[in-house]
């Protein structure tokens, strides 16, 4: 316990530790902490940044969203009215065509009638010569009365 | 080691004698080879153990904490790192807490002054016979391990932070204002002969408190390791005291040790605090 050169030495060795500490120790480290600290506060900021964007593109995902859903319901209602404007018109057509054929088909029956009429009336004509014909020969000549039977057919 | 050559007397006394190198009566320079002897050698005589132990302390701090400041990056910290920059964090906290002027050295002083007083205070925890015997192996026959158990080690920090001191108390006051800092107050008067009278007393006043500074910083880091190397020892002795006060003797020295984690750091703290706030008053006109 006695005081003597080592309380030099230790002064000494004090000051050249403290010189030590202060250039290689403290000065890196606190650079270093310094730019952590700086980085941190970088990171976080581009962190909520980043945040408001997604905030932004998600109001905006929401908007064309719904631009996209008015859009679609109005295609589909114009398309529903165009069915219905379709299925219309060929109901109309349709239903003309039909008319026509119908009418077509009618007035093919009339002729057919009017045909098969003539021809029955011909073919009556031809039978009452036929009878008028058989009932006559034994009365008169066929050419005698030649021209009374066919006044006769032409009036039929 | 006590037993059967020494007393009890003898051992305590050899564990508080450091390794002395110096100048013999006869003229010839060495080690003492006792206390008286060490004694003898006066002021031109140094304690290689001290010596020895508080440079491998602070150079291996210096080695640690300068080798992960070099590899020091802004991402993410390693193990060392990790631990080196909550030291430095912890310091910097302190020094921002109580220091409100701005100089570079304060933080990396009270960094070195944390460091190396809890080092020098942790070989305290080594029984306190374990290196003495290696040494004595070695024919080396004494041997204290603990730097902060010799006033020379105290007293070598407390003068270089005195030092610090009185140069910032000028440099920042200028030698009048260190001056009239030192005569004109605490007592003044708009008088200027009773001023005149009051000039001596103010200055034992505040002479001795400024001496307090750095006696009372070495002496209460050295009385408090001293003691606790002190009470390691006498639990040493018991070791020799038969099997039931031998296990006693454990039983103590574990509580004791496991006390004394707690008061080498409060030390450490108390030395590196008290260093901010000298320093701080010395950056400050009352």
């Amino acid at each position: 316990m006695n005081i003597n050169l080592t309380l030099i030495g230790q002064l000494l060795s004090f000051a050249v530790f403290v010189w030590f500490t202060m250039k290689y120790v403290w000065t890196p480290i606190m650079g270093a902490l310094e730019t952590r600290k700086k980085e941190i506060a970088d990171g976080l900021a581009a962190a909520e940044r980043g945040q408001h964007e997604q905030e932004l593109a998600k109001e905006r995902a929401k908007d064309v969203l719904h631009e996209a859903k008015a859009q679609a319901a109005e295609i589909v209602a114009q398309a529903q009215k165009r069915g219905a404007e379709i299925v219309d018109e060929s109901k109309g057509t349709a239903r003309t065509e039909g008319e026509r054929i119908l009418s077509a088909a009618q007035a093919e029956i009339e002729q057919e009638a009017n045909r098969a009429r003539e021809q029955l009336r011909e073919k009556i004509g031809q039978l009452a010569v036929a009878g008028a014909e058989k009932i006559l020969r034994k009365e008169i000549g066929a050419n005698a009365h030649q021209d009374i039977v066919s006044a006769l057919a032409k009036e039929i | 080691m006590s037993g059967e050559t020494l007393t009890s007397g003898e051992y305590i006394k050899h564990h508080l004698t450091n390794l002395t190198f110096g100048k013999h009566a006869d003229g010839g320079w060495g080690m003492a080879h006792s206390a008286a002897e060490a004694k003898e050698m006066g002021f031109w005589a140094i304690h290689v153990d001290t010596m020895f132990w508080s440079l491998l302390l602070g150079v291996l701090f210096l080695y640690f904490f300068s080798k992960s400041a070099k590899a020091a990056t802004s991402s993410v910290p390693g193990g060392l790192q990790n631990f080196v920059e909550w030291i430095v964090e912890f310091i910097d906290t302190s020094v921002r807490g109580s220091f409100s002027a701005r100089n570079a050295l304060v933080a990396p002083l009270a960094l070195t002054i944390f460091v190396w007083i809890f080092l020098q205070n942790l070989m305290d925890l080594v029984p306190v016979d374990a290196i003495p015997l290696i040494s004595g192996l070695l024919g080396i026959h004494f041997m204290k391990v603990v730097p902060s158990t010799d006033p020379n080690a105290t007293f070598g920090m407390a003068i270089g932070v005195f030092l610090l001191v009185l140069f910032y108390s000028i440099k920042i006051k200028g030698v009048g204002g260190f001056v009239g800092e030192l005569t004109l107050q605490p007592f003044s008067s708009k008088n200027p002969v009773v001023n005149l009278l009051f000039i001596p007393i103010n200055f034992i006043l505040e002479f001795v408190s400024l001496a307090a500074k750095p006696i009372s910083l070495a002496l209460r880091l050295f009385g408090n390791m001293y003691a606790g190397e002190m009470i390691f020892i006498l639990i040493a002795i018991m070791y020799n005291a038969g099997l039931v006060l031998g296990l006693f003797g454990g039983v103590l020295q574990l509580g004791w040790a496991i006390f004394h984690i707690l008061i080498i750091t409060l030390q450490a703290f108390i030395f590196m605090t008290l260093t901010i706030v000298y320093l701080d008053m010395a950056h400050h006109e009352h």
